[in-house]
């Protein structure tokens, strides 16, 4: 029984993680449009990177998915639907900022 | 062996290693799922993109955005994915239902909260005519970020239904395996909303 507490001592512990890790990256994004300190460009790449950090954060700590081996069919299936979502995004972006430009 | 990582979320392990089995095919066809929902949001996101500039001398984003409502949102579904992981682990390790209903309680709470608070941003963008038929900006936006609460009120309603299933089958394996896919998307959507925060809300914001 004790290796089922111990379980869950370490389970609590990485939502916890993951929750502090993601109040402050938030935090962090808010901030730095709250109270701008860098043009706004360089303030718009840190919202983005910080985004990006965060998203990592939340699949690792709050959806699990890690570099485990056994966990790899659900890894593959993630980077395929990542390759799908560049291609149809950047090809989205091509046509439309086209048409925008032209109608413009 | 049993204890292996099966699949991505939280897995069963040895708390209930027959559902821990079980539960591998059904979560990897839910992850499929979320993976096609993640195509459409990621569509609608390069629109929003693209229309940005769509005003037509109408309301902008800068006009319309309010950076108080738009953290308080955030921090409620951050905080809604910590109490539904919560509730996964007493499900987990068999705590007393009561624990287990009262985080599902606490986050169904959070998710209505935050409903309410963003039906209410909605009413005052209304209220200064940004409705979505004003220009393809608001259009954009309006198809993007209620698509995200409609799917916080399906995670809600989902959410009742699984309290009802808990109390009247307890705790099998079905019906774990169904709390198990129903924090999945719950997780999910809190990444989608990051997107939306970022992208939609923080972005319109910077001057």
């Amino acid at each position: 029984m004790s290796g089922s507490t111990d379980d869950k001592r370490r389970e609590v512990r990485g939502y916890a993680i993951g929750y502090a890790l993601a109040l402050a990256l938030t935090g962090a994004a808010f901030a730095a449009v709250r109270w701008p300190s860098f043009a706004g460009g360089t303030t718009l790449a840190i919202v983005f990177g910080l985004a990006l950090v965060q998203v990592v954060v939340h699949f690792r700590f709050f959806l699990h998915v890690t570099l485990a081996r056994s966990a790899r069919d659900d890894l593959l299936l993630i980077l395929f639907a990542t390759l799908i979502v560049i291609l149809m995004v950047s090809g989205t972006l091509v046509i439309l900022f086209n048409l925008r430009q032209r109608m413009m | 062996m049993s204890d292996a990582v099966k699949h991505a979320g939280l897995n069963l392990g040895a708390t209930d290693e027959e559902t821990h089995e079980q539960a591998e095919s059904e979560l990897f066809g839910f992850w499929v799922f979320l993976m096609s929902d993640a195509v459409i949001f990621a569509l609608l996101f390069a629109t929003y993109g693209v229309m940005l500039p769509a005003t037509v001398g109408g309301p902008t984003p800068a006009s319309e955005y309010k950076i108080a409502p738009a953290f308080v949102e955030t921090l409620i579904l951050l905080t809604s994915s910590f109490t539904y992981g919560m509730a996964s682990i007493a499900m987990k390790h068999g705590e007393p239902r009561r624990v287990l209903l009262g985080w599902m309680g606490a986050t169904l709470g959070l998710g209505v909260v935050f409903l309410g608070l963003e039906l209410h941003d909605f009413a005052t963008m209304f209220g200064d005519g940004a409705w979505p038929s004003r220009s393809g900006y608001l259009s954009s936006f309006f198809a993007l970020v209620p698509l995200h609460g409609l799917h916080v009120l399906v995670g809600c309603v989902w959410l009742v239904v699984m309290a009802a299933q808990v109390l009247t089958f307890g705790l099998d394996a079905r019906v774990k395996i169904n709390l198990l896919r129903l924090g999945l998307f719950w997780h999910f959507l809190d990444i989608v909303w990051i997107a939306i925060f970022s992208v939609v809300y923080l972005q319109g914001l910077i001057r």
